[in-house]
């Protein structure tokens, strides 16, 4: 019961807090692409792939209290971030207990930018391409951010990191 | 002349209750209609369970997405036709996206993709780019053409435009939906003026914008949506019944792993269970041949396999209670624990559903917002935001509503053995225990 909530506060809880919108949906797609259990259903959208659900299901563990959402401005623009509540805590406590934790991979996800998770992310959404035409397509769907090289490989090495963890 | 160019001898029509006729003069999208992937969708219904709450609600996957490419011929032969801002070589493209945007539809699709973790978007793209006979159509207008086609429905093709035709907050294929939902439903929510919307609609930069003289059109159309959502795509007994199936599925699933031995073995589920399926193993499937399991599988011994598959049978639903999980979730574990206690295993007799609607959304500055607004196209030429101009809209962008709900069979809370448990799981539930 409530599991998919469940699996969504755990993984705040263990990434400690997650900051910026779109950063936390591309974390929980490379999470889901390396076959971490979650069951949001993602499409691509304007930063990549989206998940409408995890927005939906971000906003109801909100209003249950389970996740606080603070506004933060960075000066030119603002962005929300996200934390595991006490009574969240709780609730991971009670319900998500069985899930397994993939620290190390919340911690290495949290460490990166949103625009390198959204080049990873974008990456993997082409991933049954090969990876020239990956690179053609990032570049045909994201011309305006100007991805270099040296970032898309690091992108890769990145992912490559990600799936010798053996995530469960 | 080109397949691409090519057209019928004698324009085709299909009487449509929608939109009275279906006009169809490519020949490319007469032999689209006519492969056997598109076929199929006559058997996949539109609204999934909802016929167990409102019987006229037959209808099939194949009459709407002839809808969406009807809206959308509309749109590019008579609409977009001649504006400069829109590139007519896009015509053949959009109208095959239309026509295919839900072929990788399976049966009871949320339900059949929710237990076996699939996603009929990547169905679709397999199909139009498989060994199959649409992608042998496609291929026929250009090698390329099929990926193109594919890339509008993911929403990665290049020209935006095309993108926002098929899918964006005021699309072809909500426009058809709304309207065909209502009319089979038997419900009075869900019309609005879609002629007076599709006049006012214009080709601008990388999106399509909506003449602010038509304003008042697209409110209704707003509106029209909000109430479908929630009078008849949230209804809690199609749910209850949405429910149910997915319980069939997953028990049936269960029991295979298990080793149990089917007195009818689930041939066609088997390769969903271990994940081994192929795109042949999906198109195998559509709801009959699931509705002839269910029926079979009345007579199955194990007991929970065969009751979940009567009562979807013959709509013995669930009950339902409200519930709010921030409050009742260690409420829920009590009652797991009850039910248990009273023979009823919770796994498939106690479950919660959420499902929730954002009816409109528009983009803030400095979010990081994934929706593209609605974007209205003034006298001057300025472009204002929908919600910016419309008190209606305003009053619901945003605002995201959410709905909570626990099923559980009610009569077997109130006959038989153990009556003392089930009088305390009747009254958790009934007297605002939970």
């Amino acid at each position: 019961m409530l599991q998919e909530h469940a699996r969504i506060v755990d993984f705040i809880a263990t990434a400690e807090g997650v900051t910026g919108r779109k950063k936390l949906q591309k974390m929980v797609y490379i999470m889901k692409k390396l076959n971490v259990p979650f069951r949001e259903k993602y499409e691509f959208h304007i930063y990549g792939p989206y998940s409408e659900e995890l927005t939906a299901r971000i906003e109801e563990l909100c209003d249950m209290g389970f996740i606080s959402e603070a506004l933060e401005d960075k000066g030119s623009y603002v962005q929300y971030k996200y934390a595991v509540t006490d009574e969240g805590m709780e609730f991971r406590q009670a319900v998500a207990a069985s899930i397994p934790k993939n620290p190390e991979a919340a911690a290495l996800l949290n460490a990166k930018s949103a625009r390198f998770l959204e080049l990873a992310s974008t990456l993997l959404y082409f991933d049954h391409l090969k990876r020239d035409e990956q690179i053609a397509k990032l570049h045909s769907v994201k011309g305006k951010l100007n991805f270099t090289e040296t970032e898309i490989e690091e992108a890769y090495r990145f992912l490559g990191e990600l799936a010798q963890l053996k995530l469960a | 002349m080109s397949y691409a160019t090519q057209k019928l001898a004698e324009e085709k029509v299909f009487k449509d209750p929608v939109h009275r006729y279906i006009h169809v003069r490519d020949q490319v999208i007469w032999d689209l209609v006519n492969s056997k992937e598109f076929q199929r969708l006559r058997r996949i219904k539109q609204l999934g369970t909802s016929y167990l709450v409102f019987h006229g609600a037959e209808h099939s996957r194949f009459s709407h997405s002839l809808g969406v490419y009807e809206i959308v011929r509309r749109i590019s032969d008579d609409v977009f036709h001649g504006r400069p801002e829109w590139d007519e070589s896009e015509r053949l493209t959009v109208l095959c996206a239309a026509l295919l945007h839900d072929l990788g539809h399976g049966p009871f699709s949320h339900s059949f993709e929710k237990v076996f973790n699939v996603d009929h978007e990547e169905f679709t793209r397999a199909i139009l780019t498989g060994d199959t006979e649409v992608n042998g159509i496609l291929k026929k207008v250009s090698s390329d053409f099929p990926g193109h086609v594919a890339e509008v429905i993911a929403k990665i093709y290049s020209n935006k435009q095309v993108i926002s035709l098929i899918s964006s907050q005021i699309d072809a294929d909500r426009m058809d939906y709304l309207q065909r939902d209502a009319y089979y439903t038997g419900v009075s929510y869900g019309h609005f003026d879609m002629e007076r919307i599709l006049r006012v609609m214009r080709p601008l930069d990388d999106q399509v914008v909506i003449k602010s003289s038509g304003m008042h059109a697209v409110e209704d159309y707003i509106m029209s949506r909000y109430q479908m959502y929630w009078q008849v795509y949230f209804h809690p007994v199609a749910r209850s019944a949405e429910v149910i199936l997915r319980k069939i599925l997953q028990r049936a699933k269960e029991l295979s792993e298990s080793g149990y031995e089917f007195q009818q073995p689930p041939t066609h589920f088997l390769a969903f269970f271990d994940r081994s399926f192929t795109l042949d193993d999906y198109l195998a499937l559509d709801e009959g041949v699931l509705m002839t399991y269910f029926q079979l599988w009345i007579n199955e011994r194990d007991p929970i396999l065969a009751d979940l598959c009567e009562r979807f049978v013959n709509r013995r639903l669930f009950q339902y209670v409200d519930f709010d999980p921030g409050t009742d979730y260690k409420k829920l574990g009590e009652l797991s624990a009850l039910f248990k206690k009273a023979g009823i295993d919770p796994e498939y007799y106690l479950i919660d559903d959420s499902t929730s609607d954002l009816p409109y959304d528009f983009y803030r500055p400095g979010e990081e917002e994934e929706r593209l607004p609605i974007q209205l196209l003034m006298p001057n030429g300025d472009i204002k935001e929908l919600s910016r101009l419309s008190q209606v809209v305003d009053a619901i962008s945003g605002k995201r509503r959410t709905d909570y709900k626990l099923y559980f069979p009610a009569e077997l809370l109130i006959d038989g053995k153990k009556k003392a448990i089930k009088q305390q799981i009747l009254e958790m539930l009934r007297e605002g225990g939970i």
